[in-house]
């Protein structure tokens, strides 16, 4: 492990192992923080019985809806405007204050229009992830050397070889970011949402748990929570660096 | 302005020559574009390059060298005139036969060596043992066989332009345009590459057309070279430098090295001012 990967892990370590020393020690009431080791040990009681399998899997799913469609919605809005400058001379001012929407304030007419099953929540997810994927896009396709696009046409490539050898392999860093992006902010989206409109999933429990004051099950289910995000996003991170380091980017 | 045409050793006959390519009253103009005015670029401009000979344009920053390239490759349309490739007219697209190397690195960052320079046979579809077997004699050709499997980023400069002049020879050009293709190199490094430049023209027999700023460079590697004045550029002079077909980069310590580069300086001086006031170089 490299010296920044040492150091790294004794921060979390040393985190972890003072919170766990402070609840213990009655510094922080169990009311407020269980000790993480609590934590830990109800979160592996919770995944032994069976507890919360039927909401992870209907957390992943609504994440795994959002996601997919956040990506290839915004690739190709994305390939759109990138190709239309005009329009995306228009939209631009759009794009740049998305975020500023508090989406989570359409979530009844979201709930008139769809009715109370899972596509709300996963609505939620793909408008959270949706713009992250056409900004990159449009980054990935700006960012193409255009001596590559050159060579395509030397080596007489039409426009359908030329999207589909040149310029999305040239963009495929950028793709991988708002990929990315998508994932991490869909997450958020779709947690949050099955927080205000769902009776299931991990959201939704974590507000139950909230609710009847059963913090080991909701400390638990946040832990599982974070350590799920922080595997898929190393995960993602690595396969990023390993092709980063090929191509020297 | 008709361009003049010098013979820098009379006493070297040239045969009657075969023309490969030519261009007739060729201009480039580009269009105003909102508040950019419009260009004037090129032109116009009469050139025949002659089938198998060495050919080097060289003319100040910003005089329209790469334009001149672009249009004679049919990487761009001319605004006037024609343009003709092996008896054909070259209308809107680059027309086989034509292989390009470009100043900027042109490799593939995705694809190892290899495959960088396999990339044009695999997609015109070439038999896989004919692909192999030309891909084997470019890398060995251009010194890359230690390389195959490294991607670009794991080259220097000078070895990710080999990449791209050995995906070039690989699909057997028969007029090898290079646009300033060693203009990011060092000068020992442009020196060297020109030898393999040279050795490169002389085993495929193409006609080879040069972009250069270096007049050293001109010099040292073409039959002939063409001076271009300031943009618009125009060809003001051309001339036959007398060069032997077996050369190196040794001639460069020969007399008439010296005599070729002084001429093309003389020519090229007030162009250069003239580009250098004009915020071109």
């Amino acid at each position: 492990m490299s010296r920044a990967g040492t150091i790294r892990l004794l921060f979390v370590v040393l985190c972890v192992g003072a919170l766990e020393a402070a609840c213990r020690g009655g510094l922080i009431s169990p009311q407020f923080v269980i000790p993480p080791s609590v934590m830990a040990a109800h979160l592996w009681q919770l995944l032994i019985d069976g507890t919360i399998t039927a909401d992870i899997v209907e957390t992943l799913s609504n994440v795994l809806m959002a996601v997919i469609l956040a990506v290839s919605v915004g690739f190709v809005c994305g390939a759109v405007l990138h190709s239309l400058p005009r329009l995306r001379r228009a939209v631009d001012p759009f794009l740049a204050t998305y975020y500023a929407v508090p989406f989570f304030a359409f979530y009844p007419l979201l709930i008139v229009i769809f009715g109370l099953n899972a596509l709300p929540i996963v609505t939620i997810g793909f408008l959270f992830g949706v713009v992250a994927m056409i900004i990159s896009t449009i980054n990935g396709l700006d960012r193409i050397p255009p001596v590559l696009l050159k060579t395509a046409s030397v080596l007489g490539m039409g426009p359908v070889r030329t999207a589909l050898m040149i310029k999305l392999p040239s963009a495929a860093p950028h793709l991988f970011t708002g990929t990315k992006l998508a994932i991490a902010y869909s997450f958020i989206g779709v947690i949050a949402a099955e927080f205000i409109m769902s009776s299931s999933g991990l959201g939704y429990s974590i507000a139950y748990a909230f609710n009847s004051f059963d913090n080991r099950t909701m400390y638990a289910l946040m832990l599982f929570i974070i350590l799920l995000v922080t595997l898929i996003n190393a995960v993602l991170y690595m396969w990023e660096q390993a092709i980063m380091q090929r191509r020297g980017s | 302005m008709a361009a003049s045409v010098v013979k820098m050793s009379a006493d070297r006959s040239v045969s009657t020559p075969m023309l490969h390519a030519e261009m007739t009253g060729v201009t480039r103009i580009y269009a105003a574009k909102g508040k950019t005015p419009g260009v004037h670029a090129l032109g116009p401009v009469d050139l025949a390059l002659r089938q198998g000979e060495f050919f080097s344009v060289v003319g100040p920053s910003g005089c329209g060298k790469s334009t001149l390239l672009d249009v004679l490759a049919g990487l761009s349309s001319p605004t006037e005139g024609k343009v003709v490739f092996e008896g054909a007219p070259v209308t809107g697209s680059v027309p086989p036969g034509i292989g390009v190397v470009f100043q900027e690195n042109a490799a593939f960052p995705w694809l190892s060596v290899k495959d960088n320079i396999a990339f044009g046979l695999r997609r015109e579809g070439t038999d896989p043992a004919e692909v192999e077997r030309r891909v084997g004699y470019a890398l060995g050709f251009m010194g890359l066989e230690d390389f195959a499997a490294a991607y670009p980023s794991q080259l220097s400069g000078g070895m990710r332009q080999r990449v791209c002049i050995a995906r070039t020879l690989v699909m057997q050009p028969r007029l090898i345009l290079l646009d300033e293709p060693f203009g990011a190199l060092d000068a020992q490094t442009r020196l060297l590459m020109g030898d393999e430049l040279l050795k490169l023209w002389r085993e495929t027999g193409a006609t080879v057309m040069l972009i250069t700023h270096a007049l050293d460079e001109a010099a040292m590697l073409s039959d002939r070279i063409a001076v271009m004045s300031a943009r618009p550029g125009r060809i003001m002079e051309e001339l036959e430098t007398g060069w032997p077909k077996e050369r190196d980069s040794r001639i460069a310590s020969e007399d008439h090295f010296g005599q070729i580069t002084s001429r093309l300086w003389k020519r090229l001086r007030e162009e250069s001012i003239k580009a250098t006031a004009r915020g071109g170089a």
